[in-house]
């Protein structure tokens, strides 16, 4: 090992600071750019209202029944109306349950008993798959997890809905 | 790191002697601002090319955001300045760095002009020159209708009038221009919109090309 100091050659400085300064300024420039296009990711996601869906909770059976709603939708600077749906009966326990017509497997529209082979079982037509009433995928079917639930609470008798979260997140 | 993925790389393809030949050239003594402080008049050609470099890379990033509808035009690009986390800085870019090309771009042509640096055998690259400026100004013409604003919509106007003043011809180019003989309205900002990002800078590219080549092939025209 030589004690000798390591010399910065004048090319080396050069190189160093050139580059660095280049780096510095390309920097400035490219950095509001991609912070400007990485904004949607970084956006919080907003937590959508509960909306009145127009079910009396007294009308909610045993049996899942469809409920189409339409929630306002601001997106970016255009703003309008979008339908959503749900599954909604009343469990064993009595509580409401609502569930997302999203088939966990690859997005098509899942009805209750959409088969006529599938009693008491939603039924997805795009391959087939199938969920238990309480959402559970059956295994041996496409998916591979329960279908979403809605947050929900019920005000002045009317049933609420919010977001669908995938089971056991929310 | 860095240097064995480049070895490795060189090694199979060999592209050294590549960039060599388009980076590594002898800058003369009398456009080095380090040997005489004025010869930084030489350097208006690079800013023309750096704030260019900008414009392509801010205008990329604004089409992320942009709509060329007129419904929709101002208010994405109002959305885009008030909600959009440094649009602001990035539209801000965009629209000085429009003025900013120019100013460059005559600065650039006032040196070459008073050097004389247009002689023979150079004529031709002046030529291109002037066609780059032509589409330079177009494109400063197509992007200020883009916002879609009053400014925008009246200054469209009264240059739509004014390209209607060509002899014989003008009525035509003005429609094919505006997409309707009457209205500036939608079919004007789609077109503008074309023709901004599309039409000018396919041919800014193409000519930008010839004018590097000739520069190269010719080199620098020598001290006054």
């Amino acid at each position: 090992m030589s004690e000798k100091k390591q010399q910065v050659s004048r090319r080396q400085f050069l190189n160093y600071t050139l580059t660095g300064v280049g780096g510095f300024m390309a920097a400035g420039m490219l950095v509001p750019m991609l912070r400007m296009a990485v904004d949607p990711v970084l956006q919080e996601s907003a937590a959508g209202d509960l909306v009145n869906v127009g079910l009396a909770v007294e009308d909610i059976t045993n049996e899942p029944q469809r409920v189409d709603w339409k929630i306002d939708q601001v997106d970016a600077w255009y703003e309008s109306k979008v339908g959503k749906s749900a599954w909604v009966y009343k469990n064993d326990n009595d509580e409401i349950v609502a569930l997302s017509p999203i088939c966990k497997h690859l997005g098509c529209v899942v009805s209750w008993e959409g088969s006529e082979q599938f009693p008491d079982q939603f039924y997805c037509p795009c391959h087939g798959g199938r969920y238990h009433k309480d959402g559970q995928n059956i295994p041996g079917t496409p998916p591979t997890a329960p279908l979403d639930v809605y947050e929900s609470k019920v005000e002045n008798g009317m049933l609420y809905l919010g977001m669908a979260h995938p089971r056991g997140e929310a | 790191m860095l240097q064995k993925l480049y070895d490795w790389i060189d090694d199979r393809i060999d592209i050294t002697p590549l960039w060599r030949d388009i980076a590594d050239h002898e800058v003369p003594e009398h456009v080095n601002p380090a040997h005489h402080f004025s010869a930084f008049v030489y350097c208006f050609g690079g800013l023309t090319f750096f704030v260019t470099v900008i414009q392509i890379l801010s205008g990329m990033f604004l089409t992320m955001y942009y709509v060329p509808d007129i419904e929709n035009a101002w208010k994405s690009v109002y959305y885009l300045q008030t909600e959009v986390a440094h649009g602001q800085i990035v539209r801000g870019m965009h629209h000085w760095g429009a003025s900013v090309v120019i100013v460059m771009i005559f600065l650039h042509t006032l040196r070459v002009f008073f050097q004389g640096a247009y002689k023979k055998p150079r004529e031709l690259n002046w030529m291109v020159g002037v066609l780059l400026f032509f589409v330079m100004l177009g494109l400063g013409f197509t992007g200020y209708l883009l916002p879609w604003d009053n400014k925008a919509y009246f200054a469209t106007q009264v240059g739509l009038e004014i390209a209607e003043q060509v002899p014989f011809i003008g009525e035509q180019i003005k429609i094919l221009l505006a997409g309707d003989a009457h209205i500036v309205g939608a079919q004007t900002l789609t077109r503008f919109f074309a023709i901004h990002v599309f039409f000018l800078p396919a041919a800014l590219f193409g000519l930008m090309a010839v004018h590097f080549l000739l520069i190269r092939k010719q080199g620098i025209s020598g001290p006054l």
